[in-house]
């Protein structure tokens, strides 16, 4: 099945230029609508209230981590308990991918990464595009 | 180690050496002869009061409210200024590759995709600056924890210093977030690969 470019797609990230890197990349390979958030918290929120079809976000934040934002989001009972969510972070030990995995990401990026990487990843959630 | 330092370490021990010594007499004299003069006991305790003072002088002259007071937090504020610098420069930078899109998009073509296609690797070098601000805070974290630790050691003067490096006792989430590691300490985004496909075919 083809992906769905006008999905709405969360990017979670502390750090204002990663945001903006990540959004330009997205954009640029042709997703169109992109929210944003600065940690777990504010994005939790958001996925309360919208329906999206990909989350990629950064592990390393506060008050709420992106693990602790992941496994609230599996842990829930809510539609978007299965919500396709790919890590991208600078957290590169094996027991981190361990254990993101564990609470059930789908695909996991090291930073820094570039746009072949993203569209690489995002293709394994998705499907082509 | 050098010559400096090992006669440092001496001196310590012997400072040391010196109290153990003093207290042992007093106790020795004390026990032996349950008649044992006040003088000889006071005595005693002038000589371990002189050790105590020459080793409060010598920490003195570490100057740790030096290294408190100033040194860390002026090393500190250069780190912040560096992430505050870099942060700037990159939107900047950024700024401008916006811009650069829009003139590309307004012109369309072959040579605008192919000047799009190298604003891309511009914003993605941009991310340099997520990777060397994470690991400028932690650098800025270990300082302030050093602060912490040459302020207790100079509340307690004369604790000994290789009692005071702390193992990480973190728990749970909070010990799993320790990056950006060095490239020693990490594994490539391959490894990833092969460790979630390896994951994969172990829970399917």
């Amino acid at each position: 099945m083809a992906v769905d470019m006008n999905m709405n797609v969360l990017i979670v990230d502390d750090y204002t230029t990663m945001l903006r890197i990540i959004k330009n990349l997205l954009k640029q390979l042709g997703f169109n609508n992109i929210d944003e958030a600065t940690d777990g918290t504010m994005a939790f929120e958001k996925v309360k209230m919208k329906n999206y079809g990909l989350v990629i976000s950064d592990w390393n934040m506060e008050p709420m981590s992106g693990f602790e934002f992941l496994k609230k989001i599996r842990a829930s009972e809510q539609a978007f308990k299965t919500v396709p969510f790919i890590m991208i972070t600078a957290e590169s030990k094996t027991e981190n991918v361990i254990a993101a995995k564990q609470a059930g990401v789908n695909n996991y990026i090291v930073k820094p990464f570039n746009a072949e990487t993203l569209k690489g990843k995002i293709t394994s959630v998705l499907g082509d595009f | 180690m050098s010559d400096v330092s090992v006669e440092k370490n001496d001196e310590s021990a012997g400072k040391k050496d010196r109290i153990v010594a003093i207290i042992s007499s007093v106790v020795n004299k004390v026990g032996q002869d349950d008649k044992v003069s006040l003088k000889a006991i006071m005595t005693e305790l002038r000589d371990l009061l002189l050790v105590i003072e020459e080793t409060r002088q010598d920490l003195g002259m570490v100057r740790p409210s030096g290294i408190t007071g100033e040194d860390i937090p002026c090393a500190t504020d250069e780190l912040d200024a560096i992430v505050d610098a870099t942060s700037e420069a990159t939107g900047t930078i950024m700024d401008c590759c916006d811009v650069i899109q829009e003139k590309a998009a307004e012109v369309g073509g072959e040579t605008a995709d192919a000047i799009v296609a190298e604003v891309m690797k511009i914003f993605e070098a941009c991310s340099f600056q997520d990777i060397t601000g994470q690991r400028v805070s932690k650098v800025v974290k270990t300082f302030r924890d050093i602060e912490e630790k040459i302020d207790k050691l100079v509340n307690v003067l004369g604790v000994n210093t290789s009692d005071i490096l702390q193992k990480d006792t973190r728990t749970g989430d909070e010990a799993l977030m320790n990056g950006p590691q060095l490239a020693s300490e990490a594994i490539s985004q391959d490894d990833i690969d092969k460790l979630l496909a390896e994951l994969d075919g172990v829970s399917g």
